[in-house]
């Protein structure tokens, strides 16, 4: 009798798991990403994304209820749990089954618009309502395949998913590595449509992928631990050499890497630095002075505005000095403006402070658009004909709408290098970047920055120690204002045209979510968090029609499951290691 | 005997509640003195009006001769002034050496620019700053906590880092707000030993709010009762102890026979 119950309960629990993927499946199915997903090819004429993420769902029902099975039972054997997996799955399919019958008989896309004859064919593998069985057995063997996946010893299951899970990225990626390659012609032109389809994987392309991966994932797990063991034993010499190699290996991808990505992705990875620019400034002020800044693209803007108005040869062009020059004074500017942010907003802390600083990035915004101010800013025209910069010597200015006109250092009769291209500014772009994160790391370990962290603490207890806070806050303001500055006058010359519109509050926020990403006050989060947030969604066209969504998810899912983000500051780390390393020796 | 701290007729006030009201107050120089009170006295207000958490109302504070009330937190620091909290109040996120350097802060002098610079005199100052800290740290008795964070520390190593944090500020008058709170006997009586030896080897004055009556009447040379915010006695244990007043404010009247400790004691419980 009381087997019997347990008997229920389990099985209730694996539907309950179902339904919930079911759930899940239906929503992406409704906002239209299953469809949309569906046009890419994780492995060509086999799979689609839309199909994988869809079964991927139902193989993570089975795995979950298999494994809630484990825990519900007495005594858990491979068949309850297998028949909890197929439960689970059957059900994580059932909702879409039931809405294919549903959609056939009647029309719901008045109310849902994505619920178009595309979704339908698509779910049921162009086979019409009859096809609805294909998918609740794809569910229930998706979900079954889940279950016993468990039952697998780590060494084999580990490989297959970390192999599985290289495809699907590599499926995402692949029209992107596809580009790259092709341009090279020859060989790699070959390799490249040898693996990769218009859309997606080649067969053998996906085959070797998975091989490759699930080799190299095995023998890692398998020697893995000795490697570690060997170049921790090497002797110093051999430390700094294999970092030196690591060093130079990186630094050869990142100077080349422009050289042959053309300029889609090197514009990408541009943006990503610009934004890892604002991250780091807006680090300063939240993540290290724990005060909350929601207007923060002002600085950006503010940044932006100043080199194109002391670049550009268009109509609202005040001066016509070189980008080089104009990028200090940007900086500077940008700092006042912080200090002009900073100075009434001293003494508003926490949330009051969110909303001052969100009418202080309104204003600017406004006011930068604004036909009041339009005969110096340019209103909602903004200000275009930003000079590119110039290694060499600029030429004259001669008249409105005509760019000065880059000579070579040595000769001036000769051309000089104007870097107008994304794969040029990529330069400019990541150099500041990982000057800045410098900058910030040696803040960091500063007074300075222990006095910013320890306002973040307990600002009371901080000036009872003899910190100024007027002083300390004023400085966190203006260095981050500075960072978003310099991020503003890099896209500025990169774009060639600035307008107010671009500057929305959803920049701020943008950059307030990479920070809780990567990790509060953690400069490789920032990072991190910028690769995660900006860099993935502008690669994936898929993706970023749903950014938004992603982003949320994302967000709560980190809330969750991660709260101290990607890459935590080294502190943090060292602390839960700490406290693992107390608890275990308990 | 000089004071180092006077306050003349100090008033503050919460909307009506006076929290305290027109008090005289000493503390000669090298010495050890205590205020006591019945819960919600006003002692931790007061405390929080010399150190600048609040301005006073009415009244002088005059420390070293000179006149601190209307002065910032950090400039009555800089002065010499540093306190710790009756509810611990250390940078929790922060090691716990960390936590003793920002008590430094003012002795650094490195700008932004040459921090981020990494100029060979920052790295000196930072390098003595570290040494100091550890030297602090090893003197409240915590070597080798240096790198835990803060909240991770035990209650009782909490309360040493925060006396070894305000010592970093290298204060002449030492502020402490119920240091022996959640102590057992023997820790109470080490802390008496360390508060004395502040004194005798360091050279620190020191002011005392606390409700342990054995430390209380074991170190002080001088203790000031409040009641109601009110200075209602003030003079040696010995005067104290047998001070009707006193014994009314915490016993209420025609209780004079109990034992003080005890009653204070049950006092405690009924309040706390």
């Amino acid at each position: 009798m009381m087997n019997n119950t347990d008997k229920e309960n389990f099985l209730w629990a694996a539907i309950k798991i179902g339904l919930l993927g079911g759930a899940v499946a239906l929503f992406i199915s409704l906002v239209g990403m299953a469809e949309v997903f569906s046009k890419r090819d994780v492995v060509e004429k086999t799979m689609t994304l839309g199909q994988f993420v869809l079964l991927a769902i139902s193989v993570a029902s089975g795995l979950l209820a298999a494994r809630r099975a484990a825990a519900l039972l007495d005594k858990p054997n491979a068949a309850s749990q297998a028949a909890a997996g197929l439960v689970a799955g059957f059900f994580s399919a059932a909702i879409l089954t039931l809405f294919v019958i549903i959609g056939a008989k009647i029309n719901i896309r008045t109310v849902f618009l994505n619920a178009s004859p595309g979704l339908y064919s698509m779910l049921t593998l162009n086979q019409g309502v009859s096809g609805v069985w294909i998918l609740s057995a794809a569910g229930a063997v998706s979900g079954l395949l889940g279950a016993l996946s468990l039952s697998l010893p780590n060494a084999v299951r580990r490989p297959l998913f970390h192999a599985i899970l290289f495809i699907f990225f590599m499926a995402l990626f692949s029209g992107l590595f596809r580009v790259v390659m092709i341009n090279q012609s020859g060989f790699w032109e070959k390799t490249a449509k040898y693996l990769f389809s218009q859309t997606g994987m080649t067969r053998p392309g996906a085959a070797i992928f998975f091989a490759l991966v699930a080799a190299i994932s095995a023998f890692w797990s398998a020697k893995g631990q000795a490697i570690k063991t060997d170049v921790a034993n090497l002797p110093k010499g051999g430390q700094i050499g294999l970092r030196v190699i690591a060093f130079a290996v990186i630094a050869f991808i990142a100077l080349g890497l422009p050289l042959v990505s053309g300029a889609f992705i090197a514009q990408v990875i541009v943006i990503v630095a610009l934004f890892i620019l604002m991250g780091l400034g807006l680090n300063i002020t939240l993540g290290f002075a724990g005060l909350l800044d929601l207007g923060f693209v002002a600085f950006y803007a503010i940044g932006a505005y100043t080199v194109g108005l002391l670049t550009s040869y268009g109509q609202y062009g005040l001066q016509h000095i070189s980008f080089w020059a104009a990028i200090p004074l940007a900086v500077l500017v940008a700092m006042a403006a912080g200090f002009t942010l900073g100075l009434p907003v001293l003494g508003v802390r926490g949330d009051y402070l969110a909303i001052a600083t969100l009418g202080f990035g309104e204003i600017v915004r406004l006011l930068a658009g604004s036909d009041f101010l339009a005969k110096y800013f340019g209103g909602p025209q903004g200000i275009i004909g930003i000079q590119k910069p110039c290694i060499g010597v600029l030429g004259e200015f001669t008249k409105v709408d005509v760019p000065r006109v880059c000579y070579s250092l040595f000769d001036a009769a000769k051309p000089g290098i104007e870097l107008g291209t994304p794969q040029s500014i990529y330069y400019i772009a990541v150099a500041s970047a990982i000057l800045i994160a410098f900058v910030s790391w040696r803040l960091r370990e500063s007074r300075l920055g222990r006095a910013w962290m320890a306002i973040r603490e307990d600002e009371d207890v901080a000036e009872a120690l003899g910190v100024n806070l007027i002083q300390t806050k004023l400085l966190a303001y203006m260095l981050g204002a500075a960072m978003a500055g310099l991020g503003g006058a890099i896209f500025a010359t990169l774009i060639g045209s600035i307008f107010a519109t671009s500057m929305q509050l959803i920049v701020s926020i943008n950059v307030a979510s990479l920070i809780i990403v990567g990790g509060m006050g953690s400069i490789p989060g920032v990072i991190v968090g910028a690769i995660a947030l900006i860099g993935l969604p502008e690669l994936l066209r898929e993706v970023s029609e749903f950014r938004y969504l992603l982003y949320g998810a994302t967000l709560i899912i980190m809330m969750l499951a991660k709260p101290e983000g990607l890459w935590p500051s080294k502190t943090t780390q060292r602390e839960l290691h700490h406290l693992d390393a107390g608890t275990s020796a308990e | 005997m000089t004071a180092i701290l006077t306050t003349k007729n100090v008033t503050k006030r919460f909307g009506g509640l006076v929290a305290v009201n027109s008090v005289d107050f000493q503390i000669p120089d090298q010495s050890i003195v205590s205020i006591i009170g019945p819960n919600g006295a006003g002692k931790t207000t007061f405390f929080n009006c010399i150190t600048g958490f609040g301005k006073p109302d009415e009244g002088e504070i005059i420390f070293e001769g000179a006149p601190i009330h209307g002065l910032r937190a950090d400039q009555i620091s800089h002065l010499g002034v540093s306190r710790t909290y009756q509810n611990i109040r250390l940078f929790a996120e922060m090691t716990a050496l960390e936590n003793i350097l920002v008590g430094q802060h003012t002795f650094l002098h490195a700008s932004w620019i040459s921090a981020v610079l990494g100029l060979p005199s920052v790295r000196k100052e930072e390098k003595d700053a570290l040494n100091e800290a550890k030297r602090l740290l090893d003197f409240v008795g915590l070597k080798g906590h240096g790198d835990t964070l803060a909240r991770n520390l035990p209650y009782g190593a909490q309360r040493r880092l925060e006396i070894a944090r305000a010592l970093a500020t290298r204060p002449k008058l030492l502020l402490l707000d119920e240091p022996s709170a959640g102590m057992n006997p023997s820790e109470s009586e080490d802390l008496t030993v360390f508060i004395r030896r502040l004194r005798d080897e360091v050279g620190i004055t020191i002011l005392l709010i606390e409700h342990h009556m054995r430390v209380v009447m074991g170190i002080s040379e001088n203790i000031t009762v409040l009641d109601y915010g009110e200075k209602i006695a003030e003079g040696s244990p010995k005067e104290i102890q047998s001070n009707p007043r006193v014994i009314e404010a915490y016993l209420g009247r025609g209780a004079a026979t109990e034992g003080m400790e005890d009653a204070h004691e049950r006092h405690q419980k009924k309040g706390g």
